[in-house]
């Protein structure tokens, strides 16, 4: 099978946490995303970062995980955004108007 | 017992006479002697036919070798080098291996306690070796089975990159092609090439050998055929010049099989000349009639000359090139599909259905569901037509033409092969980057469904998926076995805020997906299959 190993890395930047995600996102990064999420909460930061510059692709399974830790995040009052997302992605966020709920950056952000 | 039919390789204590006042057995050693450079050991090869293999899958225990009365090289060689006991390791009646052990350092004989002693040791560590044995066997094989299998990614790419980008169009006559390729990737390839005067050439071929080098091979066929065509107007020199290219570098015990044909698409006229190809066949109102031609495959000796033969398809009849794939294809009961079989089909006149089509079903049915294609399957079939006005093909359109198909294991995951291979097919195709994407992620999300609701994740219920091309869009075909029934439809539509309250799931987003990333998603329904078929137009439609 062809799939990619899913991970996630945590790096903390001024005023928010990086998650650098990797791989595949799909059903099977449910416990990586969900505990990396929860390492992110314990350090209580405003804002949390999505990095997808690593991830190659991304499904409904993935898409539902991402709403399921932006409902998490919500509930904790802490801000999300989506950097280092593909046009192709990015139009997937725009079409399932995750993008009207978290920033969604062009590129790599600062 | 395959341990049984190798030589064993086993390590040997050696002696040493370094006085130890407790002495106690040597430590016996099991790893390959080559790499333990400082360990006092040495090797001793047990070949398959020494009878003291025999003789220690029997053994109940430790055996003195001084005392074996056995006409062995092996036992020979233990005594030379200074072996004094040998312990065989069994695990589940299989001989894994043995401890050999030199003599005590004490110099005394080993007591009944040694003997005990090592028997228990023996019966313990023999599991326990057998599994890192296995551990090691099935890494080693799961590290050739990825080499395989990137192999035949790269043997796939090659071939597809090969294959026409579009059928020709040519009014009055309706023109479809099918390249299945096997799971080991064979080397057929068709090729059609725009000729002066409006001829059109096409050429049909298969490489013997699987895989990357059959690939290679493929794509120097395809290209030296192209440039040879632009040279000649003769089917017959084109193969001769292509065979003298070709010859001086073909790789050992590999050859080319090509038929090429030149039609005049005005009058029908098809001239061929054949290097060792299946013969094209014929539809006409008087049966059906085999277009002969002889010759020696491509690449196989120098000099050769091609003989020509021609015909004429008339109005309403048609003509089918293929590859040895499908008339070596074989049914569950190992009998072959067979030329008669494939003479019949091709006989029965049913205007109403495209040839192509036809034969692909009847010979699904003939394999049926669970069959392995062996071997690359390449059919082309050119229609001619009847010139009555309401005749299919006479607004000069190609029917779709199918450029891939294949299944996949019903098994979750494999959604992204699925869309990977989908990607390699229509890759090729002219479909712009974004829409590729979008394609990709209908087809993996549609893939999904057919395995969770089709398959119910059961890896040996397979989803079969078909890539087709038409004028102006991409078609992908994917069919399930419908063990959930229907695969639903009309789900409740996502919305976020919902999701995000905690109102709806956060999953349901695939048909959403799907519906959004093509132009158009049908879902049809025999009962015992579901097929969803994504439409993508090769260029944006504009709305209104």
């Amino acid at each position: 099978m062809d799939e990619r190993q899913f991970g996630a890395e945590i790096t903390e930047v001024p005023e928010e946490i990086r998650l650098r995600l990797s791989g595949d996102l799909n059903g099977r990064a449910d416990e990586a995303l969900a505990s990396a999420y929860a390492q992110v909460a314990a350090l209580g930061p405003r804002r949390v970062s999505l990095d997808f510059a690593h991830v190659g692709y991304i499904n409904s399974t993935g898409i539902a995980l991402v709403v399921r830790l932006l409902a998490q995040a919500r509930r904790d009052g802490r801000a999300v955004r989506a950097i280092g997302l593909t046009e192709h992605y990015r139009e997937i966020f725009r079409i399932t108007r995750l993008s009207d709920f978290m920033e969604i950056v062009e590129g790599d952000a600062a | 017992m395959t341990e049984l039919t190798r030589p064993i390789r086993r390590l040997l204590g050696r002696h040493t006479d370094t006085p130890e006042p407790d002495a106690v057995p040597e430590s016996p050693a099991v790893t390959e002697p080559a790499r333990l450079t400082d360990d006092p050991s040495i090797a001793v090869d047990i070949a398959e036919s020494d009878p003291l293999l025999a003789y220690l899958q029997s053994a109940s225990g430790p055996i003195e070798i001084a005392r074996l009365e056995l006409d062995s090289p092996a036992v020979r060689a233990m005594r030379e080098a200074g072996v004094a006991l040998v312990v065989p390791l069994v695990s589940q009646g299989e001989l894994i291996g043995t401890l050999n052990l030199g003599p005590r350092l004490s110099e005394q004989e080993y007591s009944t306690d040694d003997r005990r002693l090592l028997t228990t040791l023996a019966a313990q560590a023999a599991p326990a070796i057998r599994v890192a044995q296995l551990v090691r066997e099935q890494a080693h094989e799961a590290a050739e089975r990825e080499r395989l299998e990137q192999e035949m990614r790269v043997a796939t790419l090659i071939q597809q990159q090969f294959l026409p980008r579009e059928l020709p169009k040519l009014p009055q006559w309706q023109i479809a092609a099918y390249y299945g390729p096997a799971r080991a990737v064979g080397g057929d390839f068709y090729d059609f090439i725009d000729m002066p005067d409006g001829r059109i050439g096409i050429a049909v071929g298969d490489v013997t050998d699987k895989g990357v080098p059959a690939a290679l091979v493929m794509a120097r066929t395809h290209s030296i055929l192209r440039a040879e065509a632009s040279r000649s107007n003769s089917p017959g020199e084109i193969l001769r010049r292509a065979n003298a290219l070709l010859e001086p570098e073909m790789p050992a015990r590999m050859f080319v099989t090509c038929l090429f044909a030149i039609l005049e698409p005005e009058t029908g006229r098809i001239v061929i000349a054949n290097a060792g190809h299946n013969l094209p066949y014929i539809r006409t109102d008087d049966g059906v009639v085999e277009l002969r031609a002889t010759g020696m495959p491509l690449g196989l000796m120098p000099g050769i000359r091609y003989e020509e033969t021609e015909g004429v398809i008339a109005p309403a009849s048609s003509v089918l090139l293929y590859s040895d794939g499908l008339v070596e294809a074989h049914d569950p009961n190992q009998q072959m599909y067979g030329f008669p079989r494939l003479r019949q089909e091709m006989a029965v006149d049913d205007a109403g259905s495209e040839l192509l089509d036809r034969l692909l079903e009847t010979l699904h049915r003939f394999t049926g569901p669970d069959w392995e294609q062996e071997d690359d399957i390449t059919l082309v079939t050119l229609r001619r037509a009847s010139g009555v006005a309401d005749e299919p093909a006479s607004d000069g359109q190609a029917g779709p033409a199918l450029i891939t198909a294949f299944s996949i294991p019903g098994e979750e995951g494999n959604e992204r092969l699925a869309m990977d291979r989908v990607a390699a097919a229509a890759g090729g195709l002219g479909l712009p980057p974004a829409r590729l994407e979008r394609l990709k992620t209908a087809v993996s999300e549609a893939t999904m469904n057919a395995i969770e609701y089709g398959s119910q994740g059961n890896p040996d219920v397979p989803v079969d998926i078909a890539v087709e091309t038409t004028a102006d869009a991409i078609v992908v075909r994917i069919t399930d076995r419908a063990l959930s029934g229907a695969v639903p439809t009309d789900a409740e539509a996502p919305d976020i805020e919902l999701k995000l309250a905690g109102a709806q799931k956060p999953r349901g987003w695939g048909l959403f997906l799907i519906k959004n990333m093509v132009d158009s998603m049908d879902v049809t329904s025999d009962g015992s299959t579901q097929t969803v078929t994504l439409t993508m137009a090769r260029e944006e439609r504009t709305n209104g």
